[in-house]
């Protein structure tokens, strides 16, 4: 009866949600439905991953460059918070008493100031005292650094340069094999033989052997100074580094959190263990301890990898083109289609959400602790 | 149990019951007793609040017209400041009477957005700021250069056309808000900022050395402002539309708030039917028939708004170029009173 | 007899305590122990101290030895003979630091927002301090009067003579706290409804509310923002469209709400299953037992979690400056562009003292989850 009444309120309520949106629609000449998916942008974007133009690329186009941008800050942000978060993390537990306050003061002072205040301090007061144009720091290998962003030479692949792919797979391959292998041994005889130095000639040795073979199939095209621009080479702007910074030195404070939790939920019986087996402290932490804590941080870990795709969505405040920026902002205002844009928006951050929420379960599942 | 039930019946009373009528926008403003109008709030010149929350400018005027016409008085408006990404979204769901917020009047806006746009109060065009140290004096000049810009406004799309239409490349840098934009442009990260270049003249004002920077002498598109409501409500579209006419007719006709009670007394037909003297037009328009005659006494005429708000009378110097009248070869022309 | 009592051989006095081993006192000692334990240690202290040496004293000595206290205009804080190196432009906040607190509040009438504050505090100090009297009242006045009272001097009510000023007028700090305090004062309750919903053995709640609660935690808060003040007013009749502060409040209390219902779950999830089945055995309703039981035990149990999602909301609040609300973060952003104090130092010296608040406030906060936690950690262990 009570479950009744809640759907036909909820249905009443939802009715009554359509029937004034269809209403102040139609009494607002406003357009809807997804028509406006293919007619020309106009506008210009400022990053742009795939092939975009102003004049001929249409608003759909449009979304997906938005939305490439999202994940590209997102994937560099969430790789520069996940190695400081950790870092940090074990820096907080260190026995040192000046890292671990150093560490310890990092996250409170992170935590506890907005993410929007950090970013505009990054972008507004840091990356705007960059040199101007005229005065560009030319750093070593080519590159320029001004206000205006950072130029790195841009690779230029000759045709044959695909050997060395494939050499630096191969070399790839045979790293990973000698890992099993060194791995099969420890577990056979006990001894642990020193791979590092093998593995590393394997990865990088064959590519540059293929490398010098092929004839050095490979050049950079340097950034020049434009009579108002640098012109060529890779562009890194300065909303995309603000943004990045912004996003994992904030994040990094969480991971921190998350992995100290973890890591001290590890019972200390089991460091003990590693130290009485004749385990060195690095070894402890890295065979014994961090592999039974990935099992308590990853899920508290996911989530703050979620957390930062959605923060990204402050670029719309810099100008940094996501897709927020991009397509709830220019896109809406152009087409005026408030309700299909913002659905389609949040459509993309839940798929994302409910994407990673369900690789999480599975990898939960897989290493739950076999119950003996 | 009952009492869900009659919370049921409140919800879906909510849901269905409340079909709106077609808004009277009059009638509500009368209501209320006072206009709600969108402004810009950071355009010195056009639209923007002292720190005291007095709100003086060119597009505020015209508000202050409007109420002045209802009300005779023009201090009964309230202003909401609006960026240019959510002024037409708080037009259409009716938390503003009228747009006055420096806005271009496009086909499709006209359109697409459920709007209208009443009248062409301020001739405009796009332009570009750059700093005098870059020596440039063209906007043709401008190949290879970054270019600042508001988000979501025509600028944005006049900009690339513009660029690629003279062949010359171009990187966009937009961000959400004008100030923001230029605020990034006084900081070098662009080398030219574009918009109105009437928002230009009034931004630069707002730079820390307003005089190491120019307005270029290119006007790269056709800017018609007009003030915006909503599609469907014909009374208040006159209102708005002849608010602005009457004021060019009065200076037209030489009527401005200083003499505006001599000319009641005027014996010239077309001054006597202005000011409400003779014939029953106010009343036409849901007014009283002395509304012309308020919004002079209260307001002045165009060319007094226009003086004292951006013209010889301001900071920003603004020549009346386009926006003279259409007798002394400007574009402004008021169709007659009668 | 007497004699030989006088002579006890079982010590009756404690004997003296002796001091610990000199290897594990002192300030030596305990830099040994710390900072000097092995060679990786030593170099860390050092390196430690060498970040120390090389960030402290600059920002000591540009934000309080050559900072610029007073002063009429950007000339103050601009590089002079007398100050070559002018630190942070603190001139610059002292003037603009009542329009960071009131935004454009009218001046006549900013004693209502000073008595809101007062109010405010009351209340929080009512319900924080776990050792005040009748907090059943507290929680009434916090949940109930306040926001009435609040609303009645902030808005305005024309009938007692107060006159009404509309919220585009309001700005700074007040809006930080106004969205702040009505998202918690909101969200709780929906927090609480949402989690029994989810708990609920019936499909139809359960399905609502876990549909609601993860829609609302998979989307940034900047969307539900756009929803609330794109959306909203084309999903009501158009003579009930809410204003702009209204409707960014509406989306900040939902967004809590969600995240608020995930806590109160996990305080629920902590309730022993015995309390639910003696609650039963006696008889209790549903609601009776979740009011009187269940509810009481979970909400004190996730007070710390409670504080800390508070804490997230008070920094989301940021957020409202994209909607175009201006709270104290935007009122900062548009001091910061003002031509008269234009100077390099004025943006640093903004953000600083808008950190600084932020800071202070969520700070706090988090101090006080822990205290709360540590008392709870006793209280448990009785």
């Amino acid at each position: 009866m009570l479950q009744i009444a809640i759907v036909v309120i909820i249905g009443g309520l939802a009715y009554g949600a359509v029937y004034n949106a269809a209403l102040n629609l139609s009494r607002a000449h406003i357009a809807s439905g997804f028509g406006f998916w293919n007619n020309t942008a106009g506008f210009d974007i400022s990053q742009t991953l795939i092939a975009y133009s102003a004049s001929t690329s249409s608003f759909g186009r449009a979304f997906w460059v938005g939305l490439l941008n999202t994940l590209l800050v997102a994937g560099v942000g969430i790789v520069l918070a996940t190695i400081a978060g950790f870092v940090i993390g074990i820096a907080r537990l260190s026995h040192n008493w000046l890292v671990a306050r150093l560490a310890g003061g990092y996250v409170e002072l992170v935590r506890n100031v907005p993410l929007l205040l950090q970013l505009l301090f990054w972008y507004n007061a840091v990356l705007k005292s960059l040199p101007l144009l005229r005065g560009s720091m030319a750093l070593p290998g080519g590159a320029i650094l001004n206000n205006r962003g950072l130029f790195l030479p841009q690779p230029v692949f000759a045709a044959n340069f695909s050997t060395v792919v494939l050499a630096l797979v191969v070399g790839i391959a045979g790293a990973i094999g000698l890992n099993v292998w060194a791995r099969w041994r420890r577990e056979r005889t006990g001894a642990d033989p020193h791979i590092l130095w093998p593995a590393l000639a394997s990865i990088f040795g064959l590519p540059l052997i293929a490398f010098a073979v092929a004839g050095f199939p490979l050049h950079f095209s340097l950034p020049q100074m434009g009579r108002f621009n640098v012109n060529g080479g890779v562009e890194v702007l300065p909303e995309f580094a603000a943004l990045a910074l912004a996003l994992s030195v904030y994040t990094a404070a969480f991971i921190a959190e998350v992995v100290r939790a973890g890591v001290l939920a590890v019972s200390h019986g089991q460091t003990e263990a590693a130290q009485a087996l004749g385990l060195r402290s690095g070894q402890t932490l890295r065979l014994v301890v961090l592999p039974q804590a990935m099992r308590v941080i990853v899920p508290p870990l996911t989530s703050q990898y979620l957390n930062l795709i959605k923060n990204s969505s402050l670029a719309v405040v810099i100008g940094y083109p996501d897709l927020v920026q991009v397509f709830a902002g220019t896109v809406l205002n152009i087409t005026g289609q408030a309700v299909e844009v913002i659905a389609l928006t949040m459509a993309v951050y839940l798929a994302i959400s409910l994407f990673t929420s369900v690789v999480m379960n599975l990898y939960a599942r897989a290493t739950v602790i076999a119950e003996r | 149990m009952k009492r869900l039930a009659t919370a049921f019946a409140l919800a879906t009373a909510l849901a269905l019951g409340t079909q709106a009528a077609p808004a009277d926008t009059l009638a509500t403003v009368k209501q209320r007793g006072e206009l709600i109008c969108g402004a810009n709030g950071t355009l010195a010149g056009f639209g923007m609040p002292d720190p005291q929350g007095n709100w003086t400018g060119f597009d505020v005027d015209f508000c202050r017209a409007i109420a002045a016409a209802i009300f005779n008085d023009p201090q009964k408006v309230k202003f909401v400041p609006l960026t240019a990404k959510d002024r037409f979204t708080a037009l259409q769901s009716g938390e503003i009477d009228v747009l006055s917020r420096n806005t271009t009047w496009t086909l499709s806006r006209d359109t697409s957005l459920g709007l209208d746009f009443p009248a062409i109060t301020y001739f405009d065009g796009q332009g570009f700021m750059v700093r005098k140290a870059l020596k440039v004096s063209s906007a043709l000049e401008l190949n290879d250069a970054s270019v600042c810009v508001q988000q979501g406004t025509t600028s944005e799309l006049n900009l690339a056309d513009y660029f690629r239409s003279n062949h010359m490349s171009l990187k966009t840098v937009t961000f959400a808000t004008g100030e923001e934009a230029l605020k990034a442009y006084e900081s070098g990260r662009c080398d030219s900022y574009t918009t109105d270049s009437s928002g230009l003249y009034g931004e630069r004002q707002e730079l820390s050395e307003p005089s190491q920077h120019i307005v270029l002498p290119e006007i790269i598109s056709k800017e018609p402002l007009s003030p915006v409501v909503r599609q469907g409500d014909n009374q208040w579209t006159d209102i708005v539309r002849w608010t602005h006419f009457v004021m060019i007719d009065a200076e037209e006709l030489g009527i401005n708030k200083g003499n505006v009670d001599a000319k009641l007394k005027s014996d010239d037909p077309e001054t006597r039917r202005l000011l409400g003297v003779e014939g029953q037009y106010g009343e036409a328009l849901g007014l009283t028939n002395d509304w012309a005659y308020r919004i002079i006494k209260h307001i002045g005429n165009y060319g007094e708004s226009f003086e004292r708000n951006i013209g010889q009378g301001s900071p920003l110097k603004i020549v009346r170029g386009l926006n003279a009248l259409w007798t002394k070869g400007g574009l402004q022309y008021g169709p007659p009173v009668r | 007899m007497s004699a030989i009592s006088d002579q006890a051989y079982l010590r009756v006095l404690p004997a003296q305590k002796l001091p610990p081993p000199a290897e594990r006192t002192g300030i030596f000692n305990w830099l040994r122990e710390n900072l000097l334990s092995s060679p990786t240690n030593i170099v860390l202290t050092f390196l430690c101290i060498l970040l120390f040496a090389w960030a402290v004293p600059p920002l000591i000595r540009f934000f309080l030895i050559d900072a610029v206290w007073s002063g009429t205009d950007r000339d103050a804080c601009l590089a002079s003979p007398a100050q070559m190196h002018p630190g942070a432009c603190w001139a610059f906040v002292r003037v603009w630091v009542s329009y960071f607190v009131y935004g454009f509040y009218p001046l006549a009438e900013r004693w209502r927002v000073d008595l809101f504050f007062v109010a405010l505090t009351l209340g929080i100090v009512w319900l924080a301090r776990l050792s005040t009297p009748r907090r059943d009242l507290g929680a009434l006045y916090f949940f109930v009067g306040l926001p009435i009272l609040s609303f009645i001097l902030l808005h305005g009510a024309p009938l007692i003579g107060l006159p009404v000023v509309p919220t585009s007028l309001w700005g700074g700090i007040l809006v930080t706290v106004v969205v702040a305090t009505i998202g918690m004062v909101f969200s709780l309750p929906l927090g609480i409804l949402l989690a029994l919903g989810r708990n609920s053995e019936m499909p139809v709640m359960k399905l609502a509310a876990v549909g609601f609660i993860e829609f609302v935690r998979g989307v940034p808060l900047i969307t539900v923002l756009f929803m609330a003040s794109v959306m909203l007013p084309l999903f009501v009749p158009e003579q009930f469209a809410p204003d702009k502060l209204v409707r960014a409040l509406i989306g900040v209390a939902l967004f809590a709400s969600a995240y608020m219902a995930e806590v109160v779950r996990g305080g629920l999830a902590a309730v022993p299953r015995g309390q639910y089945e003696a609650a039963r055995a006696l008889g209790l309703t549903y609601w009776r037992m979740m009011g009187l039981v269940i509810l009481p035990q979970a909400l004190r149990v996730t007070l710390p979690n409670i504080v800390n999602t508070f804490i997230g909301l008070f920094k989301d609040t940021t957020l409202v400056f994209v909607v175009g609300v201006f709270d104290f973060l935007r009122t900062v952003e548009a001091a910061r562009a003002d031509p008269k104090w234009t100077t390099p130092n004025t943006t640093v010296t903004g953000y600083a003292f808008a950190a600084l608040f932020y800071f202070v406030c969520c700070y706090g906060m988090s101090r006080y989850a822990r205290s709360v936690e540590a008392h709870l950690t006793r209280a448990g262990r009785r």
